[in-house]
């Protein structure tokens, strides 16, 4: 449009780029707090649909904690792999001793622990709950029992397996375990179930970004009028789209949050049990819970998708609604 | 300002609202549109204010040639041109202050600049003491008032008006077109679709008639 310096007629009044970002940081304010306003206009429902979020978020993440949880146990275990080699009933003492000596030479074990049949039946009187049963028998059924730390040399394992031949070969062992497979088998599990939970969160998250994005189709319908007459005096599709992209993260911020607590009373609940299940291992296990961080991670994924499933669905019906 | 060049409008159900129209409107000029209902008036409005697109022909406004607008640029198109709508296009679920405000939060204008300049509109169409009330508690033409307030508010340098005195009585009919008279007077071009014979020629503007789609009279009223 050009115009002659003073010509006469009507200038369209300029904005500076201050004042326009103030405006803009202004509008962003405004839509904010009009969108929450208008969820606490309705709380019922608003609830209803952060529970939906909530619940939906809750279970792949109890699932991954779980999972986090069960490997974290196994890595308690694997962490010093441990052989255990059971002698032969009524093995003499002298010959055990002499058995402990050339464990001593051997370059592929860091140490070892005896633990003769009295000490195993005490223990096993302790914790097992069958101390009475235990009592009536005559003998003591246990073997004797070495438990060998192999040294960090020979923690491969094909190393481990050559270990195990040599002491197997000793005539005064019965049998030696070595507690690897199911280590290995739980972490394939863990993998597993890891894809699993991976599946299972890409479905409900998608669930989530349905629900919050067929909330704000409502909600855009609801306001038609409103878009048409912000369309028709100039407002651009982003000033259209911003009080929605808001809802959609309130709904994210109240569903992460409820999500956090639902998971969080869950593992505070449980936490209890598992330190007594654990007790009874000799194990001073406790159930990790979500923490700050993954709370924060938990919340900010939601608003995440909640911001994602307004975006669709402001863009799906935006178009939709051209001023006729 | 307003240059239509062999514009035509062809609607998807094959009707046809304009055939081959040519006009130009001048910077500062008023200017009223008349026809029969159906003439293709409404249309003509729309294409300036990119509610339609032409199917042939081209629209240029304020030396702009609309064809060659990006979607994107359409809002800050519409914001050159104020429209006073028939049916008010007012909404019920905020005040008058609010309804008046919307092109100035929308064009970013700074909020305390916001009312001072809603209020000098307001002033502008009587309606100052009336700025807290929902526009629903008021009459047909404060209604329209309250319109013509919000297209003017963000000093546009055109203004367009779809039958702005449909609904009124002669009185109110005469006051709002004299407020449009003013608006003229300062420099904007207007251009009011509207057969209220005797309003078009109490003012004695130029006048464009169209006749199914056609234009067929330009000039002073005969």
């Amino acid at each position: 449009m050009s115009r002659e310096p003073g010509a006469r007629g009507a200038h369209l009044s300029r904005t500076g780029i201050a004042d326009v970002w103030q405006a803009w940081q202004q509008h962003h304010r405004n839509s904010a707090l009009d969108s929450f306003g208008r969820l606490a206009e309705t709380p019922l429902q608003t609830l209803m649909t952060a529970l939906v979020v909530a619940i939906a978020l809750a279970l792949p993440t109890t699932l991954l904690l779980a999972l986090g949880n069960v490997q974290s146990l196994g890595e308690r275990w694997e962490s010093g792999p441990k052989m255990t080699v059971f002698l032969k009933l009524g093995a003499q003492d002298a010959a055990i001793a002499g058995l402990r000596d050339k464990l001593r030479q051997m370059p592929d074990v860091q140490e070892h622990e005896y633990i003769s049949p009295a000490q195993a039946l005490q223990s096993f009187q302790a914790q097992s709950g069958f101390s009475e049963a235990l009592a009536a028998l005559d003998t003591n059924p246990l073997p004797p029992t070495l438990v060998i730390t192999p040294a960090p040399t020979a923690v491969d394992p094909v190393n481990l397996e050559t270990l195990r031949q040599r002491i197997a070969a000793d005539p005064l062992v019965d049998e030696v375990s070595l507690d690897m497979d199911w280590v290995r088998r739980l972490n394939a599990i863990m993998n597993l179930g890891k894809q699993l939970v991976l599946a299972l969160a890409l479905l409900l998250g998608a669930g989530v970004l349905l629900v919050i994005g067929n909330t704000i189709r409502l909600e855009i319908e609801s306001r038609r009028e409103e878009i048409v007459v912000v369309k028709l005096v100039g407002g651009t599709d982003g000033f259209v789209r911003r009080p929605f992209l808001y809802t959609g993260f309130w709904y994210g911020v109240f569903g992460g949050l409820l999500a956090c607590l639902l998971v969080s009373t869950g593992v505070a609940s449980l936490g209890g049990s598992v330190r007594n299940l654990a007790a009874t291992y000799q194990d001073t296990f406790v159930l990790q819970g979500l923490g700050l961080a993954g709370c924060a991670a938990l919340v900010g994924s939601c608003i995440g998708l909640g911001l994602l499933g307004a975006w669709l669905a402001v863009g799906r019906h935006l178009s939709a609604i051209e001023p006729r | 300002m307003i240059e239509f060049h062999n514009v035509s409008k062809r609607y998807p159900n094959g009707y046809e609202a304009l055939t081959r129209v040519s006009l130009q409107v001048g910077e500062g000029e008023m200017v009223f549109l008349t026809g029969h209902s159906g003439a293709g008036k409404s249309t003509l409005m729309k294409l300036i204010m990119l509610m339609e697109r032409p199917s042939q022909g081209q629209v240029v406004v304020g030396g702009r040639n609309l064809d060659r607008l990006r979607p994107n640029q359409i809002p800050f198109h519409r914001r050159q041109v104020g429209v006073v709508f028939q049916n008010h296009q007012l909404l019920f679920d905020r005040s008058v202050f609010d309804n008046v405000a919307l092109p100035l939060q929308i064009a970013g204008v700074h909020p305390r600049e916001i009312g001072r300049r809603v209020r000098a509109s307001l002033d502008k169409v009587g309606l100052l003491d009336h700025e807290r009330a929902n526009p629903i508690t008021l009459s047909g033409g404060e209604q329209q008032r309250v319109g013509i307030a919000r297209a003017v508010v963000n000093k546009p340098p055109v203004l367009l008006a779809d039958e702005p005195t449909g609904n009124l009585d002669p009185d109110l009919s005469s006051d709002i077109m004299k407020l449009f008279c003013e608006f003229n007077q300062v420099g904007v071009t207007v251009l009011i679709a509207s057969h209220d014979w005797s309003l078009i020629r109490s003012v004695g503007a130029r006048v464009l008639t169209l006749e199914q789609g056609q234009l067929t009279h330009d000039g002073a009223l005969q």
